[in-house]
């Protein structure tokens, strides 16, 4: 008897996380294999990808679960190609595509934004998504099942004085899911977003390390915490697994409770 | 295979104390027999003491080899008393409460808001949006002095849009998604995480006079993207995530459920 509950099992599935090497993407690769899934570990580091290929293998996978680094810049369309079909030529499929992987290389107010960041920004946050999307959908609707979860962020629901570039890529990318849904729903494949607000992890920690941010976040998120990888991990291995499988076009909010009101008010 | 397999933590729930309410059958009954399979133990609940006995046998029969453990208390959550009975019983067993699912919900009316007859809306309305609240008083301090639980409302996309014949329903469902909201800012800090499950049109008894009308089923398969209804199970997982390790910090969310009604019209083809 398998040990992995039905609803969230993923034996023999073939999971694609990109900006896999830390953070968020590594702890949703650990989980996808510890709930069954081939994953393959993705970055722009083959080195930090193995790492955790290695400790996907010793700690985390089980069953049927596996993993392997296939290195990828997003922000190439052909390195984008090469990653889905490397996937398909090694494990002969794909169903589940992470989009996890996103920049922000500019701080400060949109109107000072420089053209390169623009542009890059929205190459890594947008039209890398579609890249991958576009190459992968088309395995899944060969067998009528798959998901794409993207990874978003509250900050696509509000404005941003210091990230508002990167905050319009994340409301295009709930946009995105919802398009994804409409054009892939009738091959079964479910397209959401997961939007946190503040985690721990490196990419923000220009944010965590702000004391006066870490305040104001204790005033206003009424779990009165930042958030760990864990807390979005688990919400993507619901929507890759059984569990999702009516749940399409959707934004899955975990942030703590802060888009619900301020947990300030009493003081 | 690895020879001895750890239980994924994430959605695990054994050592936790489910009360699911409206649990005999369709939604209600597959959350509260897929916690059991996770190793919860369940309050089975609705007003038949008969289909309560008869589901409570059931879950244990099946789910005990996981963990799982259920008993039956009927009760009619329009009523308050009945509704402490409900939670006094939970803890009477199990000494605890972790995770509350406000599951039933009453329909009693189809036809124009306007001329829905004052009875048929306070029903509604104490049965889908004060009976949650009482819930919320009975059990939500003493889940904040054991560092916290969550409480999962299902609600409904008829909560998100208006409709030429349920909308008293509709309005007490958007009413369930405002009240997560405010537990969430009242409840938040003591790790109490509040939150809707919002399904569309599910194959259920409740939901019986909606997809046999055949003008609904076949918009409903025309427009959801995904082209067909849901099943109980496709809201049992979701419900089974929030109350486990998976959603220890989503709190104050509604979410939609809905084969992607609400993302657009999956109908051009």
């Amino acid at each position: 008897m398998s040990s992995i509950p039905p609803l969230f099992d993923l034996s023999g599935k073939v999971a694609i996380i990109t900006g896999a090497s830390r953070g968020i993407g590594e702890s949703i690769a650990q989980q996808l294999a510890a709930h069954g899934a081939k994953v393959v570990v993705s970055s722009r580091n083959p080195e930090s990808c193995d790492k955790v290929v290695a400790g996907i293998k010793a700690n985390w996978a089980q069953g049927t679960g596996d993993a392997m680094t296939i290195p990828c810049n997003i922000g190439y369309r052909g390195q984008c190609d090469a990653l889905i079909d490397q996937t398909i030529a090694a494990w002969g499929r794909i169903d589940v595509l992470v989009c996890n992987a996103a920049m922000n290389p500019y701080k400060g107010p949109i109107r000072d934004i420089p053209d390169w960041a623009y542009e890059k920004t929205m190459t890594a946050n947008i039209r890398a998504n579609l890249w991958l999307t576009d190459r992968a959908c088309p395995d899944m609707a060969k067998r009528k099942d798959g998901a794409v979860i993207i990874i978003g962020s509250t900050g696509g629901l509000r404005g941003s004085d210091e990230l508002g570039l990167y905050c319009i890529t994340k409301a295009a990318d709930m946009q995105l899911v919802r398009n994804l849904a409409v054009e892939w729903g009738k091959h079964n494949i479910r397209a959401n977003c997961v939007a946190p607000s503040l985690v721990k992890t490196d990419m923000a920690e220009v944010l965590t390390s702000d004391p006066k941010r870490i305040q104001t976040m204790q005033w206003t998120y009424p779990m009165q915490r930042i958030g760990t990888v864990e807390d979005v991990s688990g919400a993507v291995v619901a929507l890759a697994s059984p569990a999702g499988s009516w749940m399409t076009g959707q934004t899955v909010v975990i942030d703590g409770g802060m888009m619900a009101g301020s947990g300030r008010e009493e003081g | 295979m690895a020879a001895e397999v750890k239980m994924p933590a994430m959605f695990g729930l054994s050592g936790q104390v489910a009360v699911v309410t409206g649990s005999t059958k369709g939604i209600g009954k597959a959350i509260a027999a897929r916690m059991a399979q996770h190793g919860a133990k369940v309050v089975v609940s609705s007003r038949k003491a008969d289909a309560v006995g008869a589901v409570t046998a059931e879950i244990n029969k099946d789910y005990a080899a996981h963990g799982g453990e259920a008993i039956g208390v009927p009760a009619n959550i329009g009523r308050r008393p009945e509704c402490e009975a409900l939670v006094a019983a939970a803890f009477d067993k199990w000494g605890h409460i972790d995770a509350f699912i406000a599951n039933a919900a009453i329909n009693p009316y189809y036809g124009p808001l306007h001329e829905i007859p004052e009875d048929a809306f306070q029903k509604i309305m104490s049965t889908n949006v004060q009976s949650p609240i009482w819930f919320s008083g009975l059990v939500c301090p003493h889940m904040a002095e054991r560092g916290g639980g969550s409480f999962t409302l299902i609600s409904s996309v008829g909560g998100l849009r208006g409709d030429p014949k349920i909308g008293a329903y509709n309005l007490s469902k958007t009413a369930d998604m405002q009240l997560v909201r405010n537990m969430a800012v009242e409840w938040g800090r003591y790790n109490i995480r509040a939150n809707c499950i919002a399904p569309a049109l599910v194959k259920t008894d409740f939901a019986r006079a909606l997809w046999e009308n055949p003008v609904r089923h076949e918009n409903a398969l025309m427009t959801y993207p995904l082209k067909r209804l849901g099943e109980p199970d496709d809201i049992a997982g979701m419900a089974i995530m929030l109350a486990s390790r998976a959603g220890q910090w989503i709190c104050g969310q509604t979410l939609v459920v809905d084969g992607g009604m609400m993302a657009g019209i999956g109908r051009y083809d």
